[in-house]
């Protein structure tokens, strides 16, 4: 029987490629481990091994072929012993090239992409034409006119580092990859081209000692940043961070600062299970000495990282790898930059208050979608920071709405959402009319079962239980 | 007193092992056909095995990360050929060849790496993290470096328990520059831990090469502060890998404390499924896998010097072939874990 050769993904969210080109042509001999073809997406070149030994006896696809489909077979062997008769009437299934229409936006294969849902931007406008009692947590962001450009949250993160080491040569970027592999997500890319290896260097894999070496740096004047190819990693560096970047300020009577920005992918990937899966918001929220921020879109992102850079004080700046490859309007103007420790009201809504932070503020803004539906109007806050906790604007929006749901990736117990409940209790209870849900990571390590990591993430339908079970409608 | 312990080059240095090893003199090793023969099983099964895996995971059938062992067969099968069963053995991510090498199941590896019911962990460990009591494998950990400190407190706890056994902590190149390797390595020699450190020195942490991460690229000589003698070995030489470790146990069993073996081999495929490699050459590669294969070199042994028929060699390559084929098939059909699953196994109920 004839063995169809299948196009193959690159990684979990492949869903097509290019047939760069051909390494045989019909009639060779091949066996396990020979290059069959080099198949390419925007982001990678790969070379196609024979599993199986056979003779090639047909190859599906013209080399150049563009759109083929994950899994669609590309060439055909012949086992031993058998020619091209074997082929005659052998279906080696379908898959031709997608309709260019459907070509996914995804511009890195390396990490799962979901389209974006929502606009916040465009909520963000909506939100600031009906114009009640208001101290700027639902103002836009941007001022009116200003100008911006679509683009994805990595290239949004990439510009406001280069930006700030235009402005300020004392800003360095150094950390695993970061260079010459231009960023293990690619946040980095161009910068080694750009700047140089004085100012973008790669570290070894030695996180407790970069860690402690760019704070000691930031004494000495620099303003590092600081990148964990996760925030996973990180943990071999807690201590640096914690104990000198964080105290020293304090110990030393305001003497010593430290300008040092620690960033990087937080959170969940996809199918990476428990040692690359945690979010730690709330373990570095918990830290006097630090700000943390923690932005969903890539607006805010840029100008919160720009911010962080030019802080004086050590920040920690969460990024989830799954929405890197999202795109969102961004402003162009260097000197844009957003306030550490502001939250913002994303959507409006009266009947229940749904709040959380990065990735979390997607679901949040998905499930404020279902329960419009439902006739129920949650008003969506990202917190976009951490540490500082803007209790202020969660406090405003409850007092508005008497209910609230808390939404975050990470584990409950201790977790962002238990301290919001316990500032809305002590700032709001009088307005509640049911008791604050929280909505989080199951608490066990992250299962590496497609089932399971689905059951241990908060999806949009938990958001919209809890927001029915505070509303009462149900 | 003691003699003092020193690190020892078996050949002239060199960057990179493509010329470091071909020049050295392969330490003398007999082998009879039949053992050569086994080597020879073992190696293919694991690059099988990997072939299949890196097909899965194109097919969509294998999620996350998923770090292939093809190109350094040699290193795991050469190692553990000088084992006892007794002894425990811990790893990194990079972890399939390990298993098989210790004896796990085909099956069940593979079926982790499909995150079904049916895997080591029952699918909640995945890829880089499985682990068998039973068969002494310690794991299956991903984060760089942390098994060596792990496997040192394994050859602690015998040593506490007054066994002969030993424990062997596998790590690559870019983990032998993370801190803690260090604070281990002191202890295993202050305490005299019958611990081997085997660095698989495949030249590249992700797309950092040795030459741009480490101010000693000789990764033998790293226990060299701690009186920790250190070997190099061709690590494409399942026969010289054989030796070296057969010389390790017997200096660490005998109470001497830890020891270093670095393994000059090399990774063929990508850093996991989604590195596109742009930091070494396609020569590169080529060259290493036409002129030094771990694999076609103990083929053309037994074919040329130990008699073997080209006949004996296709059943081996057919009973392999069988075995990986029917792990692909388990792996499909197997279950994926009972949903009750995600909230077993978090705490021991005491
Ligand atoms: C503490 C930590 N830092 C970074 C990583 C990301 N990472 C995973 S593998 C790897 C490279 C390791 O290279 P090496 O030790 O040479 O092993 P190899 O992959 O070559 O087998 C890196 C940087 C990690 N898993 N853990
Ligand atoms: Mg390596």
């Amino acid at each position: 029987m004839p063995v169809p050769i299948l196009m193959p993904a690159l990684s979990p969210t492949m869903e097509e490629g290019t047939l760069a080109k051909w390494m045989v042509k019909v009639g060779d001999q091949v066996g396990p481990g020979d290059v069959l073809c080099e198949i390419e997406t925007d982001k990678a070149t790969m070379e196609v091994e024979a599993v199986d030994e056979g003779t090639i006896g047909k190859l599906i696809f013209d080399e150049g072929a563009e759109g083929v489909k994950v899994n669609a077979p590309i060439a055909v062997l012949l086992e031993d012993g058998e020619d091209e008769r074997a082929l005659e009437g052998f279906d080696a299934g379908s898959g031709g090239p997608a309709p260019k229409a459907d070509a996914p936006s995804a511009e890195d294969e390396a990490e799962p992409e979901e389209k974006p849902k929502t606009k916040p931007q465009a909520r963000a406008a909506e939100a600031a034409n009906d114009d009640d009692e208001d101290d700027g947590d639902d103002e836009p962001d941007l001022p009116k006119g200003a100008e911006t450009a679509n683009m994805t949250l990595r290239e949004a993160l990439r510009d406001a580092m280069s930006e700030e080491m235009e402005r300020e040569e004392m800003v360095f970027l150094m950390g695993e990859e970061v260079a010459e592999y231009q960023g293990a997500y690619k946040v980095s890319q161009g910068l080694l081209e750009k700047f140089g290896p004085r100012r973008v260097i790669d570290t070894p894999i030695t996180e407790h000692g970069f860690a402690g070496i760019g704070v000691g740096a930031a004494f000495g004047g620099l303003k590092p940043i600081v990148e964990f190819m996760t925030f996973n990693f990180a943990m071999q560096a807690i201590d640096q961070i914690i104990n000198s970047a964080a105290k020293t300020l304090y110990m030393s009577g305001g003497q010593m600062g430290c300008p040092i920005v620690f960033r990087g992918p937080n959170g969940a990937a996809s199918r990476v299970g428990a040692q690359h899966s945690q979010d730690y918001a709330a373990w570095y929220a918990s830290v006097p000495g630090l700000k943390v921020i923690a932005p969903y879109d890539a607006m805010s992102a840029k100008a919160l990282l720009k911010a962080a850079i030019r802080d004086p004080n050590p920040v920690i700046f969460l990024e989830n790898e799954v929405l890197y490859g999202r795109t969102w309007d961004v402003a162009t103007d260097p000197d844009f930059t957003l306030p550490i420790g502001k939250a913002k009201v994303i959507r409006k809504g009266k009947d229940v208050t749904l709040v959380g932070y990065s990735i979390a503020v997607a679901k949040a803004l998905e499930a404020a979608d279902k329960l419009a539906e439902e006739g129920i109007e949650a008003e969506v806050i990202d917190l976009r920071s951490v540490r500082p906790l803007d209790t202020a604007t969660v406090v405003k929006s409850v007092r508005k709405t008497n209910r609230c749901v808390t939404v975050e990736e990470a584990w409950p117990t201790c977790g962002i959402g238990a301290e919001l409940s316990a500032r809305i209790m002590e700032e709001a209870f009088d307005w509640l009319d049911a008791p604050v849900k929280r909505v989080s990571g199951v608490d066990v390590p992250m299962p590496y079962a497609a089932n399971l990591e689905k059951l241990a993430l908060p999806q949009s339908d938990h958001i919209v239980a809890a927001a029915k079970a505070v509303c009462y409608s149900e | 007193m003691a003699r003092t312990p020193q690190t020892r080059t078996r050949k002239a240095p060199a960057k990179s092992a493509a010329r470091s090893t071909a020049k050295s003199a392969p330490p003398k090793v007999e082998a009879s056909k039949e053992e050569l023969l086994e080597l020879y099983r073992e190696m293919l099964l694991i690059r099988r095995f990997e072939e299949k895996a890196g097909q899965m995971y194109g097919m969509g059938l294998i999620g996350g990360f998923c770090h292939l062992y093809i190109g350094q067969e040699a290193v795991v099968v050469g190692i553990q050929a000088a084992l006892s069963s007794n002894d425990k053995v811990i790893t990194s991510y990079r972890d399939h060849g390990h298993m098989l090498a210790c004896g796990m199941e085909s099956n069940g590896v593979m079926a982790e790496l499909t995150g079904r019911a049916g895997g080591y962990s029952r699918g909640k460990g995945g890829s880089m993290h499985m682990f068998s009591r039973q068969k002494n494998f310690y794991g299956g950990h991903g984060i760089v470096g942390a098994q060596v400190p792990l496997g040192t407190g394994l050859a602690f706890a015998e040593k506490y328990k007054g066994s002969d056994s030993l424990s062997v902590a596998y790590f690559g190149d870019g983990s032998a520059n993370q801190g803690q390797v260090y604070e281990a390595f002191n202890m295993a020699a202050l305490w005299k831990l019958p611990v081997i450190y085997v660095i698989e020195n495949n030249q590249y942490a992700m797309g950092t090469s040795v030459a741009r991460s480490s101010a000693q690229p000789e990764l033998a000589k790293r226990g060299e502060s701690f009186g920790i003698p250190g070997v190099q070995v061709d690590g494409m030489d399942v026969l010289a890998v054989k030796a070296a470790a057969d010389e390790a146990v017997a200096y660490v069993r005998s109470g001497k404390g830890p020891m270093i073996l670095e393994m000059k081999t090399y990774r063929y495929r990508g850093h996991s499924m989604s590195d596109p490699a742009k930091y070494r050459s396609k020569e590169e590669v080529n060259k290493m896998r036409a002129e030094r294969d771990p694999i076609e070199r103990v083929r053309l042994n037994l074919l040329d010097k130990l008699g073997a028929t080209e006949d004996e060699l296709k059943a081996i390559d057919k009973d392999v072939k069988a075995i990986v084929s029917e792990a692909a098939e388990f792996a499909q059909n197997s279950p994926e874990p009972d949903e009750s699953e995600l909230l077993t196994d978090i705490l021991i109920e005491a």
